[in-house]
């Protein structure tokens, strides 16, 4: 498959006044054309972080890329300037936000927010880009468009505002949408129908799909790879039947049994992983997990292990797949 | 990277017991105040602030007793004389030593500031804390009145209560009360109704925790920090408006002294140069004004647990 | 919406009215009667006075006929004069401090705004520290401070601009200058706290993110909305500038109605006080009545619900 994004070693940092956190350790991934992929993982793991990077959204300072390279179709983001990042964002790559209620401008219509991406790239005139705004808010599917495009977003539902931003993120047809946990702040029957929407956009516009949550029924849904990530690192990544139904990391594996699942028996108690986070201020010399891992060696303390291949379609990172340690998998 | 490390069998031998070593707590717990103290005493501008408030106070209390002047002793041989080792500020017009008044005038001063904020302090709280405990028609019907009250503006007002009763120490901080207390009231009853709505408080109503428990644990720790910040920031406001009112010739009654009148005093020796008896009481507002200022902006910060890093 | 704004005109009716009959009971508590026939009241004087206030007439006639001049717009006699009334000190001051007024309000809220952005732009840097040291040394420096400082030495050592009085737009800068000083550090303390909390918001992300560039992102969403706030806090600024101008008027030696205020201050003469804090209040709550209708027109999320 035609690669259109690939991150390589990946280093984002944070300056705070406590010192510098290493958000993203070292993460590589791509996406190919057309290609809807998951990064899944907990709050602070370093998803949101690296997906803001691909747009370079992060101020800097206090965020810093200290190493690695993003590239996309072949050019690298992080040595681009802002002036042409500006081309990229909304044209090349375009991003949705977690919460709808407050990543629109209370103080713009919608059809103004719409058509502002619309100017920048297109060149359109303003009444072209009106007109275009209207059959957008019809494409992702709120009713009468024509009184709905001049309504501010107070106006609108959580729902319908979340379907404004994909309208905003699709204005331009990029060919990768970066999609930062879009459904979390919705009710359930809304999720889905985000989903679905998001889903028939993908088929029809033949759009790459990189999304961020932390749900694992929403990747199941969408996705057909998924990366899991645990403090700044990927720790298992692979497509989702292999993820699904072979984990191979131990925080894979612990996230899945902290799920509840239909086929499970009604008896069987949840398992939640015990413990928090290692502290990224101070990230530990061996593996990020092995403090909260339950099959966890000497080894794990002292050294990361390296993502390693499973399968053709799968790769994990933990010191268990090392041919010392066969045999000894606790769980 | 870092080169491929030696592994032995041994390396991969289990971990007895690492399970709940995460759950620790890292960070000693300290208490809501002595965190505050913490992070203010971090704030350079804010110590600076607290360092000037402590030095007027002190020189207030003990300046006026050094220079072995009155603030009200007059020498006619001595007039507008520059500062020397005789005087160390220099004389006014009337000959009166402008060290000692200038003290003398920071006690008048910083007492009106502070009782100004005081006085709001205490009557705000309690209506503000009745309006926004009781809620409902009580409340409605007291903040209504705030409205309207505070729709009045408040220096005129105070210059016709200033005018209608006149000059006096006292009349300057009842004038500037009897408008003064209402954005104390509006903030403290704001504090009381929001808190009352906190899910916290409502969890620990829930838990069964007595009214007494809720005000001391929960209510009055977190009003406590916006309507300290209210008083340091009151405090100048109080003596940029006694100058004003001292200004306008309605300040405290001579021989009294305080920085507004000492200004205004100097204003007519102006003309003639004397620079100097104007800068006196004019830095020292300044710097009063200064000090509650930036101590209060630090106050604020510090206050604010969500900067906590 | 427009029953919004008839409660806002009840509202500001209301405090109207409440400022009025306070200062009529004040009035008529003052110790000793102040409209007492003394000797040094020029002829005519008490006259008019019997004429505006009808002290023969019972307590509760004379606030009858009070509060009907006042619908009239007569702000009643002066002590000190047979012939001027208050509404002529209006009529003649009321123009010049107005100008006065509006020029340190454009000044003063203009640089407030620009200090503020910069500071929030550049957030924790040295432009945001020196915009906040301007603030803290404009809230710090009472006016009549600056004012002298002004006169003695841009125009009296420098010779750069005219000391006093009024007349020439030279003579407006040093006044409106020394008023400006206060509302424009208020304004740049606001400005820069709103800018950060706006900047620090979603929406500019996705502005960002759409690949608006820099420069547009701060003019069209952040601005933009950082301003809203400033608009509400005008009327603290208008009362500011009120209050400033006794003190600057009377300095400058400017003829505007802050002056006349101060010498009625100075010589007692209670009619034209009481007059003129009616006038004054007048002016300003009906100022933030029109503020508070135009927050609701600018802010298209107070529209719908009709605010509060």
């Amino acid at each position: 498959m035609e690669k259109i994004l690939e991150v390589r070693d990946l280093h984002v940092t944070f300056h705070t006044y406590a010192g510098e956190v290493q958000a993203v350790r070292g993460v590589n991934f791509e996406v190919g054309k057309g290609e809807a992929i998951g990064i899944v993982g907990e709050s602070g793991c370093g998803k949101s972080v690296t997906a803001q990077s691909i747009l370079k959204l992060l101020p800097q300072p206090p965020v810093q890329y200290k190493q690695g390279s993003i590239l996309f179709n072949g050019q690298d983001l992080l040595k681009k300037s802002e002036k042409e990042m500006e081309k990229v964002r909304g044209k090349e790559i375009s991003m949705i936000f977690q919460d709808p209620m407050t990543s629109l401008n209370p103080t713009m219509t919608v059809g103004k927010q719409i058509a502002e991406g619309l100017t920048k790239h297109h060149k359109m005139s303003a009444a072209a880009a009106h007109k275009r705004a209207v059959e957008l808010l019809e494409m992702v599917g709120i009713p009468q468009p024509e009184r709905r495009v001049n309504q501010y977003p107070h106006e609108f539902s959580g729902g319908m505002r979340q379907r404004a931003m994909i309208a905003i993120a699709l204005a331009c047809q990029p060919q990768l949408l970066i999609a930062d946990e879009p459904t979390t702040a919705l009710d359930v029957t809304i999720q889905a129908q985000i989903l679905e929407l998001m889903k028939e956009l993908q088929k029809k516009l033949g759009t790459s799909i990189i999304l961020i949550t932390h749900d694992l029924g929403v990747v199941a849904d969408m996705c057909e790879r998924v990366i899991v990530m645990y403090a700044g690192k990927v720790v298992e990544s692979g497509t989702v039947d292999e993820i699904f139904y072979n984990p191979q990391h131990p925080y894979t594996k612990g996230l899945l049994r902290s799920v509840p699942r239909l086929d499970q028996n009604r008896n069987e108690p949840l398992t939640p992983i015990y413990g928090t986070p290692p502290d990224l201020l101070k990230p530990p010399a061996g593996c990020g997990y092995a403090a909260r891992c339950e099959s966890a060696m000497r080894v794990c303390q002292l050294y990361d292990p390296k993502l390693d291949m499973v399968r053709s379609n799968h790769q994990s990172a933990c010191w268990l797949h090392h041919p010392l340690a066969q045999g000894k998998t606790g769980s | 990277m870092q080169h491929e490390p030696q592994l032995t069998a041994e390396l991969f031998q289990p971990v007895a017991d690492n399970s709940m070593e995460t759950e620790k707590i890292v960070r000693p717990s300290i208490s809501y105040w002595a965190d505050v103290w913490r992070r203010l005493k971090m704030n350079k501008l804010a110590m600076v602030g607290l360092f000037l408030i402590v030095g007027l106070v002190v020189m207030a209390i003990i300046g006026p007793m050094i220079s072995g002047y009155t603030y009200h002793g007059i020498d006619f041989k001595a007039k507008n004389l520059r500062w020397s080792a005789e005087h160390w500020f220099g004389t006014d017009t009337s000959g009166r030593d402008l060290f000692t008044r200038a003290w003398y005038g920071a006690r008048i001063s910083l007492f009106i500031g502070v009782m100004a904020a005081l006085i709001d302090f205490v009557i705000g709280v309690i209506y503000g804390g009745i309006s926004g405990f009781k809620g409902g028609r009580v409340d409605n019907i007291m903040m209504r009145i705030a409205e309207v009250l505070y729709g009045v503006p408040y220096l005129l007002m105070v210059i016709l209560l200033m005018v209608v009763m006149g000059q006096g120490l006292w009349t300057i901080i009842i004038a500037m009360t009897l408008t003064g207390w209402i954005p104390m009231a509006r903030l403290v009853r704001g504090q009381v109704l929001q808190l009352k709505e906190q899910e916290y408080v409502q969890a620990a109503l829930a838990l069964g925790a007595s009214t007494g428990w809720i005000l001391r644990k929960h209510i009055i720790p977190n009003t406590m920090g916006p309507i300290l910040v209210n008083i340091t920031l009151t405090v100048p406001t109080a003596i940029f408006a006694e100058a004003t009112l001292s200004f306008l010739g309605l300040g405290v009654p001579a021989p009294q002294a305080s920085w507004g009148t000492m200004a205004n005093d100097a204003l007519v020796s102006l003309l003639v140069g004397n620079t100097y008896q104007l800068f006196i009481p004019g830095f020292l507002i300044s710097l009063a004004m200064f000090a509650f200022n930036v101590f209060g902006d630090g106050l604020r910060d510090a206050l604010d647990p969500r900067m906590r890093k | 919406m427009l029953r919004f704004t008839l409660k806002r005109l009840g509202w500001a009716l209301l405090t109207l009215w409440m400022v009025i009959t306070l200062t009529f009971v004040l009035m008529h508590s003052i110790p000793g009667n102040p409209f007492a026939k003394e000797g040094k009241m020029p002829p005519g004087v008490f006259e008019n006075l019997m004429r505006y206030y009808h002290l023969d007439e019972p307590l509760y006639v004379q606030y009858g006929l009070y509060l009907k001049s006042l619908l009239q717009f007569d702000f009643g006699p002066s002590i000190k004069s047979s012939t001027l009334t208050v509404n002529d000190y209006i009529r003649e001051g009321f123009p010049v401090s107005l100008h006065l007024g509006l020029q340190a309000l454009i000044i003063g809220v203009t640089l407030g705004i620009i200090f503020g952005v910069f500071a929030a732009l550049y957030h924790n840097r040295y432009p945001d520290y020196l915009s906040m040291v301007l603030a803290i040394i404009g809230l710090s420096v009472p006016n009549f401070i600056l004012a002298t400082v002004f006169i003695n030495y841009v125009a009296v050592e420098w010779g750069l601009l005219p000391p006093a009085q009024w007349g020439t737009w030279k003579h407006t800068i040093l006044p409106s200058l020394a008023l400006a000083a206060m509302p424009m550090a208020f304004t740049a303390r606001l400005m820069r706290s709103s800018m950060l909390e706006v900047l620090s918001q979603d929406y500019v992300k996705t502005a960002k993110a759409k690949g608006i560039a820099k420069s547009m992102v701060i003019l069209k969403h952040t601005i933009r909305n950082a301003i809203l706030p400033i608009v509400t806090v005008l009327g603290v600024i208008a009362t500011n500038l009120v209050t400033g101008s006794f003190v600057i008027e009377h300095i400058f030696g400017i003829p505007g109605m802050g002056e006349m205020f101060v010498k009625g201050i100075f010589n007692r003469d209670y009619p034209v006080i009481l007059g003129s804090t009616v006038f004054y209040s007048a002016v300003l709550i009906f100022l933030t009545f029109v503020i508070d209708v135009l927050y609701t027109w600018i802010d298209p999320r107070i529209k719908v619900t009709g605010g509060e």
